[in-house]
């Protein structure tokens, strides 16, 4: 019985965030800027 | 014992320009959000995305400085996540999404019959080829072949247009084919696809 219940695949477990995706996020952030220029908010990307 | 820094602490040090703090956020609530959401979801390339594209908003948000500090950092995000998923169903109830199964695939049901381009390069260059090879039989049997195979007359049908037996019309495509392969041979042409 308990080989048959540990096959039950699980659907809700915990996971974590590739690192690709944290490195993807951290360098948007880097790059993206909003500059306020005479109550007009500006969005920008560096390079 | 270490110390933790508070989320709200992290905040303002992003908001004011330190990049680090991000990073120390995401990782500490890293789990959890993308947990939340791949319970909803149970894609894990779909709940990545949404982990992503909820952290675009808390970045774009409190680098527009709109954020505000009602409530609690968590909570905000993972409301923004909880949104980011009703988007996601709603958009995939309008365009649904049918992956199969592991008992059904439904590229065993449907598939595209048409040749690829090298084949159907290939295959136009053997019909061309074909033409001038039929061109090479004896009439009464390029006849019979031509009417068979490019015009899909029955033998009966080809019977009466010749005025010949059935039988005749029947050894005429016989002996058509085989000449037809004789010639192939004795030139040593290749024919296939």
């Amino acid at each position: 019985m308990e080989e048959i219940y540990s096959e039950t695949p699980k659907t809700c477990g915990l996971i974590k965030a590739r690192p690709e995706t944290v490195s993807f996020l951290m360098a948007f952030s880097r790059s993206y800027q909003v500059a306020n220029y005479e109550n007009v908010t500006f969005e920008r990307f560096l390079n | 014992m270490e110390l933790q820094i508070e989320d709200s602490v992290l905040v303002k040090q992003y908001i004011g320009g330190k990049e680090k703090a991000l990073e120390t956020l995401i990782n500490r609530h890293n789990q959890k959000i993308i947990s939340f959401i791949y319970s909803k979801v149970l894609d894990r390339d779909v709940a990545e995305d949404i982990f992503q594209d909820t952290f675009i908003k808390v970045i774009k948000t409190l680098k527009r400085g709109s954020y505000s500090e009602e409530g609690k950092f968590l909570p905000w995000v993972m409301r923004i996540a909880h949104n980011l998923i009703i988007d996601h169903f709603r958009k995939n109830k309008r365009m649904p999404k049918f992956e199969g199964s592991e008992d059904f695939n439904i590229f065993s049901v449907i598939k595209d019959d048409k040749l690829n381009v090298e084949k159907q390069m290939i295959k136009n260059q053997i019909d061309s080829d074909l033409t001038y090879l039929i061109d090479e039989l004896p009439d009464d049997q390029r006849e019979v072949l031509i009417m068979r195979i490019y015009k899909d007359m029955s033998f009966k049908e080809i019977a009466e247009n010749t005025d010949v037996s059935i039988n005749t019309a029947l050894g005429r495509m016989r002996y058509a084919l085989i000449n037809l392969r004789k010639i192939v041979e004795r030139n040593n042409i290749v024919l296939t696809n």
